[in-house]
């Protein structure tokens, strides 16, 4: 499992030194990374379908119990294959697709890395690890759906899906925080196990609310939704894969992963029902009034997330059932219809449903593929979209009495108009009378077609053997979400019976529904009239606000004069020294235990007092720069009468360098321009003797203070013994406290690269003038 | 500004310092010094040269951008945290071979630690003395 993560990551990597390559003669090579990754996880199909779990353990922060746990049940393994084989055919698509696109291998490295994290997402068991891989989808999705950054809508919309996804990332990571600190273990499987102590938990509810945010956040929940129709600003392929297949999904995911911890309590079933139940008709009706092929799959996909989010809600047996079984067809034939989108595109160039038609006798196979779709998503008779429907509505008709009909009404609702909506994108543009316009449409490549093709006939194959389809792909997936045993058996024929009616009046009204409504640009812009209460309105109203309030913070904090800084810097230093000073209580001095004066150690402060006034008074800013290093030197002076060699070494050689730094940078300033005020002076020279009052202070306090010497001691007695060293300055420096010196040298050379690049850059833009 | 007594003194003082800062480097673990005091020193040896003879000469002699010794000696460092790992040590553990070499004494990785330390600071230090120098024309 770990190997498919890393495959995935790795392939990604090796964009950067292969890119040009695999921009050209190794295209091909690339579908063989997620089909590779697809046998594999084919291969563990029948010891999953019976019940084994597979688990797999990569230390990573074992003091912190955060590590890469994998572990792979029916849930986990359902999603594996997903991602890996519809990643398959997304990219031999992808290939063609793009063919001569610039950023060619670029595209692929963000899907491989796509590939990975989500794998990431669905296999692991620390809550850590998942959470790391979350937030990598959403990043790689951000890269996918910016992926035409010359365009200022499609960068505008990947801030807006990272913005909105990542906030609900930052929740989710605070919901599994307090979730793991509850239950007192970082993995999902032992958290299954302190469900009660949870649920218990007063904090129950906040946990819900945080877990709840990141996944409404990631399957475009209303009123978190409005990101995914933006997300279509991304190259057809990757609507497909991730905006509609794979993603998105992660947070039906997390929802159906947490099932067995968080759910069956009324807090966790109604706020999933409502929201879910909301979101599916909402978005379900928005999606007949598209023009756009892709709007009009977007607020179908947001209406089908609804759908699972609603049915995880429901919670019963037949419920869950009902969501394995719709994660697979959804994924089947919304994949297969964003491809076909994809491919009328890619060849008309237009993918303005008004102005398409006819299109079967161009690409009589894309057509194909389309219409097994669209039946599939209509749920007709045996396609595996029958079986969905049906499980839907038995789903929804075993709920009770007077809820059971108000569900399976919304239902019924949602449902006729996802076939209208799966009618327009898979049918329309194939149907009717071929327009003049698109006479000379050219023939696809086969390798555009294939791959819905091959996902559209799944569907139909899923629909006519769904004994195998239930037992090696549904059973345990149903299992590991409900918590217990579902007795999963998907048939397509239960007889006449009240499911089977309405599934049938659901597809008559749907296509009674296709056949009526035209929509037109007039419908779309009275729609968009009513943006201003829309959650997007609201969200960049937010956005721009905050923008706004940073921009007024940065002006009045982040001035840019370096004088300004440093003032704030030394008086909040001296604020906090004071603070503490106050607190510690009044200094004791004991003068009679004070050393006595020396005749050089009086000589050196009286020149270090000169030096300072010719620092103050000099008009030259030569002279000023000397008499600093005067005073520097004569701190290298106490500290040698001190016997801190090391010290006055250093601090000798780095005085000196200082000097030939300022010599050479005021070599360049003007002469010692008076250019503040004295009052300003009068000001500095207050901060500059309270700092130097408040450290004598301190190291007054410090004598005061009886000496803790356990660490001084050890560092003495075991420089030699540990450490073959007998300067223990030094020991201390490259041995015992090595790592901090390490990531000195890091800092420093930081400094020298940020220097460098400074000035080599405005060398640059001075040489372009 | 050339002045030839300088230049004259510069070609015998930059062996004379560089030597000097190896010293401090070596004699760190057991007398003061170190790879910090040694790199400081050997800098200003550069920065004397080039204040004789221009950056662009002291640049030559070195044979290499400073810049290039900063990836060198943090290389020099992360090695002598990583190499105990090898050994089944946890990193930066002090590993020391036996004999004693002569001139040099005991060799261990913290010795390249310093030596990772001496180069960083060289390059840090005359990476931002050169740009600004020869930035000035």
């Amino acid at each position: 499992m770990l190997l498919t993560v890393i495959l995935g990551l790795f392939s990604a990597i090796l964009m950067l030194p292969l890119g040009n390559k695999i921009k050209t003669r190794w295209s091909g090579l690339l579908a063989l990374v997620p089909a590779i990754i697809f046998l594999y996880y084919l291969y563990y199909v029948p010891a999953v379908s019976t019940g084994t779990i597979y688990t797999q353990i990569l230390p990573w922060v074992p003091s912190m119990d955060i590590n890469f746990a994998f572990r792979l049940d029916g849930l986990s393994l359902l999603f594996a294959l997903l991602i890996s084989g519809i990643g398959t055919a997304i990219f031999v698509y992808a290939i063609k697709y793009l063919k001569g696109h610039p950023y060619f291998d670029r595209f692929f490295g963000y899907l491989c890395l796509f590939m990975a994290a989500m794998l990431g997402v669905v296999l692991s068991d620390n809550i850590f690890s998942l959470f790391i891989f979350w937030e990598l989808t959403s990043i790689s999705s951000f890269f996918l759906i910016g992926f035409n950054n010359d365009s200022d809508e499609s960068r505008t919309s990947a801030l807006r899906a990272l913005t909105v996804t990542g906030m609900g990332g930052f929740f989710l990571l605070a919901g599994l925080a307090l979730l793991g600190n509850i239950a007192g273990t970082y993995y999902i499987s032992e958290l299954v196990l302190a469900r009660d102590l949870i649920i218990g938990h007063r904090l129950y509810p906040v946990i819900l609310a945080l877990i709840f945010l990141g996944a409404f956040t990631k399957s475009a929940q209303f009123p978190f939704h409005f990101w995914l129709p933006g997300a279509m600003k991304a190259p057809t392929p990757v609507s497909a894969y991730l905006h509609s297949a794979t993603m998105v999904k992660a947070g039906i995911y997390l929802l159906a992963r947490f099932n067995p911890v968080l759910g069956h309590t009324e807090l966790w079933s109604y706020t999933l029902m409502i929201v879910g139940g909301f979101t599916m008709i909402y978005a379900a009706l928005h999606a007949l009034f598209r023009l756009d092929l892709k709007g009009i799959l977007a607020y179908s996909t947001i209406s089908a997330l609804g759908v699972l989010t609603f049915l995880i809600g429901l919670g019963t047996k037949e419920a869950i059932i009902a969501v394995v079984v719709f994660i697979l067809v959804h994924a089947l034939y919304k994949a297969t219809l964003f491809m076909v989108t994809g491919i009328i595109d890619h060849e008309t160039g237009t993918r303005d449903i008004s102005k398409l038609a006819g299109l079967r006798k161009m690409m009589p196979w894309v057509a194909v593929a389309g219409g097994l779709a669209a039946l599939s998503s209509a749920g007709l008779p045996i396609t595996f979209g029958f079986i969905g429907k049906d499980l839907i509505y038995a789903a929804t008709l075993e709920s009770g009495d007077t809820l059971a009909i108000i569900l399976t009404s919304l239902a019924v609702g949602t449902n006729i108009a996802l076939v209208a909506a799966g009618f327009m994108a898979g049918i329309k543009p194939f149907s009717g009378k071929l327009p003049e316009t698109l006479q000379d449409t050219p023939r696809p490549y086969a390798a555009l077609w294939i791959p819905p093709l091959i996902l559209g006939v799944l569907g139909l194959i899923a629909g006519i053997f769904p004994g195998v389809t239930g037992n090696y792909f549904s059973l345990q997936a149903a299992d590991s979400i409900f918590g217990g045993n579902t007795d999963l058996h998907l048939a397509i024929w239960h007889g006449v019976n009240t499911v089977l009616i309405l599934s049938l009046a659901t597809l008559g009204t749907g296509i009674l529904v296709y056949l009526a409504n035209k929509p037109s640009a007039g419908k779309l812009q009275a729609l968009e009239r009513l943006n201003v209460i829309s959650p997007q309105y609201i969200f960049d109203l937010l956005g721009r606000g905050l923008l706004k309030l940073s921009q007024n913070y940065t002006n009045v904090v982040h001035n840019g004069y370096l004088r300004s800084y440093h003032l704030k810097i030394i008086l909040f230093a001296e604020a906090l020294l004071v603070y503490k000073l106050w607190l510690s209580g009044p200094i004791h001095l004991d003068w009679e235990n004070l050393t006595a004066l020396s005749i050089y150690e009086v000589a050196v402060v009286l020149i270090l007092i000169g030096a300072m006034g010719i620092v103050l008074s000099t008009p030259y800013l030569l002279t000023a720069v000397l008499a600093m290093t005067v005073v520097g030197y004569c701190i290298c002076l106490m500290f040698v009468f001190y016997s801190a060699p090391d010290l006055a070494m250093t601090q000798f050689t780095i005085d000196t360098l200082t000097t030939v730094l300022f010599v050479l940078v005021l070599y360049k300033l003007p002469p010692f321009l008076k250019l503040e005020s004295s009052t300003r002076r009068y000001r500095d020279i207050a901060v500059a003797l309270g700092f130097g009052t408040i450290l004598s202070l301190i190291a007054l306090k410090v004598i005061n203070e009886p000496i803790e010497k356990s660490i001084s001691q050890f560092y003495g007695e075991n420089a030699y013994l540990l450490a073959k060293g007998k300067n223990v300055v030094n020991v201390i420096l490259v041995d015992f406290r090595g790592i901090d010196t390490l990531f000195e040298t890091v800092v420093l050379s930081i400094a020298a690269i940020g220097v460098y690049s400074l000035l080599k850059l405005r060398l640059k833009s001075s040489e372009k003038e | 500004m050339r002045s030839t007594i300088l230049q004259t003194a510069t070609r015998y003082l930059l062996p004379i310092l560089l030597l000097f800062s190896v010293f401090l480097l070596l004699r760190g673990h057991y007398f003061p010094g170190g790879g910090f005091v040694g790199g400081l020193v050997a800098s200003i040896a550069f920065v004397l040269h080039s204040f004789a003879n221009g950056a662009e000469a002291s640049m030559k002699i070195m044979r290499r951008k400073p810049l290039s010794l900063i990836p060198m000696g943090l290389g020099l460092a992360v090695l002598s945290v990583i190499i105990p790992t090898f050994f089944g040590y946890p990193p930066m553990t002090g590993l020391w071979l036996e004999e004693k070499f002569p001139v040099i004494g005991s060799i261990g990785t913290a010795l390249f630690f310093d030596i990772g330390v001496y180069l960083v600071v060289i390059g840090v230090v005359l990476t931002i003395l050169f740009t600004i120098s020869l930035n000035q024309d």
